[in-house]
């Protein structure tokens, strides 16, 4: 057996594997803010936060309504996008004339107002949920033990990934959409409703956040504090990607969860601060990020 | 107009005297935790429990006149330094109490001996409190890092379980944890095959769970607190570590963690605590009283803060006098005696003496209702669940 650096081949892939699965995370919370960012132009800080709803109103799906897994996969993003949607129309809409600034402010403050009042009612400790009976278990494979829902995870944020990106750079809505961003009114001169466009893309964007936490809901803790403790990474893998890119928050999503696996297994204690050393490293060197345009 | 506001504060000034002279007037302090990652394990409940034991001494009776006040420390040092100044110095409060995480127990423990003030600590973990840091103005009350690695540590060992891989919090409480636990299993004749420390806090922790579940180890021990100790369990479910034969064993858990995890996830798990609602008549009707009022079962730290407060008012009552110095020799000449951690006493070092228990969590099978939670496994007896008086280098000692 060659051992790489100390550390045997199998063990190494099962890193990666992992670093992949964290990824998956990434991927689709840094997609929902970069799409956020690039058609609305809008820091979206209560992301973390509304991932966390994501994750909560699953649990309350099940334990107030016994609605299973699969339902909450599919009606949570609906329920909490629906709150994005709100939300736009209410307050974020009547920031878009303003600095980023403003906008970074108000989301923030949102974000936590929702994280207190889900720690007033919940408490800080969080909710057990657990893995659907379905995707319980594992497979061994042979370097490692693969729990199903991890796959699972994997498989479905690809999925959910590709077609957000098909959608947005190949079809038609997607090309509206594009433009709207461009220039506004000479779109709305064609009879497209800009502003309702606006506000769906938001509360798409706020339902990706919701879907990852479904999607994490009976790995991590459902507590107030899940979408604070990831959202300052995730910011940091939009950044290196480049605001607003589509594609490029995608692969670097997935990029940075395989070089955070990696630390972890070379040097443990570092492995929180890895990316962030990263984005340094790209800021100085492409200050738009890996896939950004210089405006 | 003016008559009225006159016989007002002659009414208030008689009033304010009346109290004055007759009884004696103590302020206590509850500084914990309130919106954070502590808040469920003190926060509220610590006040509650402080409200209890004033309410079930009776103090208007004997003559003492009892306030309580709370605040926020966030966790933060600094913050907590600046409530404890301004309590002490503007505020009147003899007694503070409870304070969770070690950084800001130690920075009120400091203050507490400047002013020549009260500490009674039930939240803060570092055994340094009753150890290097230790003070003439402190009592640690309910747990310390050195019970909770001899209790859980040592009990594993015997149980089996020899060979041990630690996942380590990357910052001293964890550290501190990981090194007292490995010199007691070192000392009962188990091996350590690895450790792994990971950042502070963390959220996935399925590597390091890798790397212990292809150490050998036959047990996994997590140095760590809270939310991290929450998601390195629910992930080692997930990778069927218990199903493939190893053991975990938390080394600082509370109730509210295991409530947190589920018994189906959290089921045969180790740890050691100094008090569980259900130990017996007395716990069990505290604690019901106890969650009629917050809604939730008490945890270790609560009741801890409720027993505390009590010996202090014996000890006023006793002295009829708050003076400071006077009230802690007193209550370490006072044997301790409450219904939720029986009889005991304070130590010259500040660290009061009770057993402790080696719990496994229940079975979702055996658990009978939601709180159902631990199945008694051991008790540690008082002598010898906290580090022996002369070990622990305290200055009062000697």
């Amino acid at each position: 057996m060659i051992d790489l650096l100390g550390i045997p081949p199998q063990a190494l892939f099962g890193q990666l594997l992992l670093g992949l699965i964290n990824g998956a995370f990434y991927a689709i919370l840094s997609l929902g803010l970069a799409i956020i960012f690039g058609l609305l132009n809008i820091i979206n800080f209560a992301h973390g936060a509304q991932y966390m709803l994501g994750a909560l109103v699953s649990w309350m799906l099940l334990n107030y309504l016994g609605i299973n897994y699969w339902w909450a996969l599919l009606l949570v993003p609906i329920i909490v996008g629906f709150t994005g949607v709100v939300l736009e129309r209410v307050l974020i809409s009547r920031l878009y004339h303003l600095d980023h600034l403003y906008g970074l402010l108000l989301t923030f403050g949102l974000a936590l107002i929702i994280q207190g009042f889900a720690r007033n009612y919940y408490g800080i400790s969080g909710l057990p949920y657990t893995i659907p009976s379905q995707l319980a278990g594992g497979q061994n494979l042979g370097f490692m033990f693969l729990p199903n829902y991890r796959g699972w995870v994997v498989v479905a944020s690809l999925a959910v990934c590709i077609t957000t990106w098909f959608v947005i750079e190949k079809t038609k809505l997607g090309a509206y959409l594009r433009a709207a961003t461009e220039n506004p009114s000479l779109v709305g001169a064609f009879g497209i409703n800009v502003p309702r466009m606006i506000t769906l893309t938001y509360g798409f964007g706020v339902a990706l956040a919701a879907f990852a936490g479904v999607l994490a809901a009976p790995i991590y803790s459902v507590n107030p504090n899940m979408g604070a403790d990831l959202i300052i990474v995730v910011f940091a893998v939009v950044v290196i990607g480049g605001m607003g890119s589509i594609l490029g928050s995608i692969l670097t999503g997935f990029g940075l969860g395989l070089v955070e696996g990696l630390t972890r297994v070379f040097y443990p204690e570092g492995s929180a601060v890895v990316i962030f050393v990263i984005m340094a490293l790209v800021l100085l060197v492409k200050p738009a990020g890996l896939f950004g345009r210089t405006a | 107009m003016k008559k009225t506001n006159l016989l007002l504060a002659t009414l208030a000034a008689t009033l304010f005297a009346s109290t004055a002279f007759a009884d004696v007037a103590v302020k206590l302090g509850v500084l914990n935790d309130r919106s954070g990652v502590y808040s469920d394990i003190t926060g509220e409940g610590s006040v509650i429990a402080a409200q209890m034991a004033v309410e079930d001494f009776k103090p208007a009776e004997k003559g003492i006149n009892v306030e309580i006040v709370s605040a926020d420390h966030q966790n933060k040092p600094d913050i907590a330094s600046n409530i404890a100044r301004q309590w002490y110095d503007q505020d009147g409060v003899d007694v503070i109490l409870d304070v969770p995480t070690s950084s800001t127990a130690l920075a009120v423990s400091d203050i507490t001996r400047e002013k020549n003030k009260i500490f009674m600590n039930s939240g803060g973990g570092t055994s340094d409190l009753t150890g290097k840091a230790c003070s003439p103005n402190t009592v640690h009350w309910t747990y310390d890092t050195w019970q909770l690695a001899n209790g859980t540590g040592s009990a594993v060992v015997k149980d089996g379980g020899k060979k041990w891989f630690f996942v380590v919090a990357d910052y001293a409480f964890g550290q501190a944890l990981e090194r007292d636990t490995s010199e007691v299993v070192k000392a009962a004749g188990g091996e350590v095959v690895g450790s792994v420390r990971h950042p502070f806090p963390g959220t996935d922790f399925s590597s390091f769970l890798l790397q212990a579940q292809s150490s050998g180890a036959e047990v996994i021990g997590f140095a760590n607190a809270g939310g991290d100790t929450i998601n390195s369990i629910k992930q080692a479910a997930e990778f069927g570590i218990v199903q493939g034969g190893q053991k975990l064993a938390g080394l600082l858990v509370f109730i509210n963690d295991i409530k947190s995890l589920g018994l189906e996830t959290a089921q045969g798990l180790y740890l050691s605590e100094t008090f569980y609602w259900d130990l017996n008549d007395q716990t069990r009707e505290w604690s019901a009283r106890f969650e009629e009022k917050a809604g939730k079962k008490p945890n270790m730290v609560q009741a801890g803060v409720y027993a505390s407060v009590l010996h202090y008012l014996k000890a006023v009552d006793e002295l009829d006098s708050k003076d400071a110095t006077q009230v802690m020799a007193k209550m370490k000449e006072m044997p301790t005696d409450d219904p939720l951690f029986g009889k005991g006493e304070i130590r010259k070092d500040g660290r009061k003496i009770h057993p402790a228990y080696l719990f496994r969590v229940k079975s979702p099978d055996q658990s009978k209702g939601e709180w159902d939670l631990y199945e008694l496994v051991s008790t540690i007896p008082a002598e010898e669940a906290f580090r022996p008086l002369d070990q622990g280098g305290c200055s009062l000692v000697q």
